[in-house]
């Protein structure tokens, strides 16, 4: 009866979800008296799990790993997951660990539940809190089958640090073939990606046209923030549909998301509504954006948002 | 090439979300029903697949009787015939269960479905349904082309996109880029008229019982008012986000 958490590298690191899935399988742990073993394939420095609340971690070294394949990614945690008798499977919210989830899921024949933004509340029933309705509402779910797979969302949990230590353990689970062989990956390596993003800045139909979005990457830069967009602006091409978020696109769970020239649609608030801190700049006061939002500029982006890139670069620099 | 599009019965995009009986029911009063989004591009895309290389087209959805306009509307679309498994869809894995056994008895080469639907946000159906099945699976799909039984798919995957090769039977989680939101088509009087003859089989349910139960539903807290900066006082800004919100 122990608690199973998937931990998600890129290049042999550690993706920050990665210790936040730990520090939340921690918390379910504490909760039922157990340890957690977190497995990771093809990270570097797997013993780092233990500051955040593994006892150990199954480390494995595959080289037909070094590409995800969601077939071949389940059957290693279903593996690990039936070798430490795991209650509770704990994964993050990237589209990889979505993409494997179902099929962990069938494998193990556990209920599944994603969007899980909260430790149970419940243990006898499971019962967890997701959201649902694209961000509208939250359902408290129970799952009823002898092994749960709990999808944490993004920045929902934090990271905690124990300063506690793993031991690890050399794990070699036998890998299925797969139908599905990846030929090109097309990945912007330097660039904040949304699903990971703390800060995103996102840019409406407001900015005139895609000339204009070197706006809205200084401000990014400077934020170290990844860069998103509206449905419109997608639509008409100026931005690639990856940075479309809302309700069709993708979610943002950030903890801070300002919205430039983007008047608030009830389909992208719904998108956005998980961040935490939103802040909105806008030319109109009677945009619905501003009824979502947390602090608000009423101005032209044009002339607001610059200054507020310099604004930031200074008062970044001063708090380096 | 037998093609199934999956097709989720949810709230219109537009809709108020409340609940009833104790907060433990989705409230339906005066909401519109559409086809799931994410599902309407799939069903685009095998239209287009009937039309370009040859191939039937049939459409499904697990539900009530009051999902039938949903689809109808698939018909009008264009789907040769469309099939309803008579039970609620009470769960992802119910629903995978249900479908799993339509894909098997109909013997379909590809299954598109949407990535999930716009109403539970569950994302589990198609990678369930493939594992169900012993069928290929991608999801996030934005691009999908067949070549005999080879296929040829783009995924999109955090910060980029991939290229997959892979071949039938293929379940697809669809979503926009499979088809442009311009691409999608709506009924004309013709296809509303030819939808009213076409084939609507209702099937009952084999025996599957869910794995979750959503138990009872919350709204997010409201929010309060807006705290408005003016525009030439962006230290105030800056000092608010840093000192009271503490997000940078």
């Amino acid at each position: 009866m122990s608690v199973l958490v998937y931990t998600e590298s890129e290049k042999g690191k550690f993706k920050k979800a990665a210790f936040e899935v730990v520090s939340y399988a921690k918390a379910i742990a504490d909760k039922m008296g157990s340890d957690v073993t977190a497995i990771a394939i093809n990270a570097n420095a797997p013993e780092s799990l233990g500051n955040y609340g593994a006892s150990k971690v199954l480390n494995v070294s595959d080289s037909s790993l070094d590409v995800f394949n969601a077939k071949k990614y389940a059957a290693a945690i279903e593996t690990a997951a039936k070798k430490e008798n795991a209650s509770v499977v704990v994964i993050g919210s990237s589209a990889d660990s979505r993409y494997l989830a179902p099929l962990l899921a069938v494998g193990l024949e556990a209920g599944y539940v994603s969007n899980v933004v909260d430790t149970p509340s419940n243990l006898s029933p499971f019962t967890v809190k997701r959201t649902a309705f694209t961000n509208k509402a939250f359902a408290n779910t129970e799952i009823h089958t002898d092994i749960k797979i709990v999808g944490l969302s993004n920045n929902s949990f934090g990271l905690v640090e124990t300063g506690g230590s793993a031991t690890v353990e050399d794990f070699s689970p036998a890998i299925p073939d797969s139908g599905v062989r990846v030929e090109s990956v097309d990945k912007a390596t330097d660039k904040v990606t949304i699903a990971d993003a703390e800060v995103v800045v996102s840019g409406g139909r407001g900015l005139k046209g895609p000339e204009n979005w070197g706006l809205i990457e200084d401000l990014a830069e400077v934020l170290g923030a990844a860069t998103a967009c509206s449905k419109p602006v997608s639509d008409l091409g100026w931005r690639p549909h990856s940075e479309h978020v809302g309700q069709t696109g993708k979610p943002v769970a950030s903890n801070l998301y300002i919205a430039i020239g983007i008047s608030g649609a009830i389909q992208h608030l719904a998108g956005i509504n998980s961040s935490k801190v939103k802040v909105v700049i806008n030319t109109d006061p009677e945009a619905p954006f501003f009824k979502a939002a947390d602090y608000g500029i009423v101005g032209d982006a044009f002339e607001v948002v610059p200054k507020l890139t310099e604004k930031l670069r200074t008062f970044k620099a001063q708090n380096a | 090439m037998k093609i199934l599009v999956c097709i989720s019965h949810v709230p219109d995009t537009t809709s108020k979300i409340n609940f009833t009986d104790n907060d433990s029911k989705f409230d339906t009063n005066g909401v519109q029903y559409v086809i799931n989004p994410n599902d309407e591009f799939g069903l685009t895309r095998a239209m287009w697949f009937k039309e370009k290389q040859g191939a039937s087209v049939d459409v499904v959805n697990v539900g009530g009787a009051e999902t039938e306009p949903t689809l109808r509307k698939a018909l009008a679309i264009g789907a040769d015939a469309a099939i309803r498994v008579n039970t609620e869809a009470t769960d992802g894995y119910a629903v995978a269960k249900q479908l799993a056994k339509v894909v098997k008895d109909g013997g379909y080469d590809l299954v598109i479905a949407g990535r999930e639907s716009i109403d539970y946000n569950g994302g589990m159906v198609p990678g369930m349904l493939a594992s169900m099945t012993g069928a290929n699976f991608v999801t996030n799909c934005i691009a999908l082309d067949i070549e005999g039984t080879n296929a040829k798919a783009v995924r999109e995957i955090d910060g980029g996109k991939e290229t997959v090769s892979t071949s039938l039977p293929l379940v697809i989680g669809g979503q926009k880029g499979l088809v442009e939101e311009s691409d999608l088509r709506i009924p004309n009087m013709r296809g509303i008229m030819m939808a009213r003859k076409k084939p609507l089989t209702v099937l009952e349910p084999v025996d599957a019982k869910a794995e979750t139960k959503a138990v009872s539903f919350e709204k997010p807290a409201p929010k309060g008012a807006v705290k408005l900066v003016d525009a030439d006082n962006i230290d105030e800004l800056v000092n608010l986000l840093h000192n009271e919100a503490k997000v940078i």
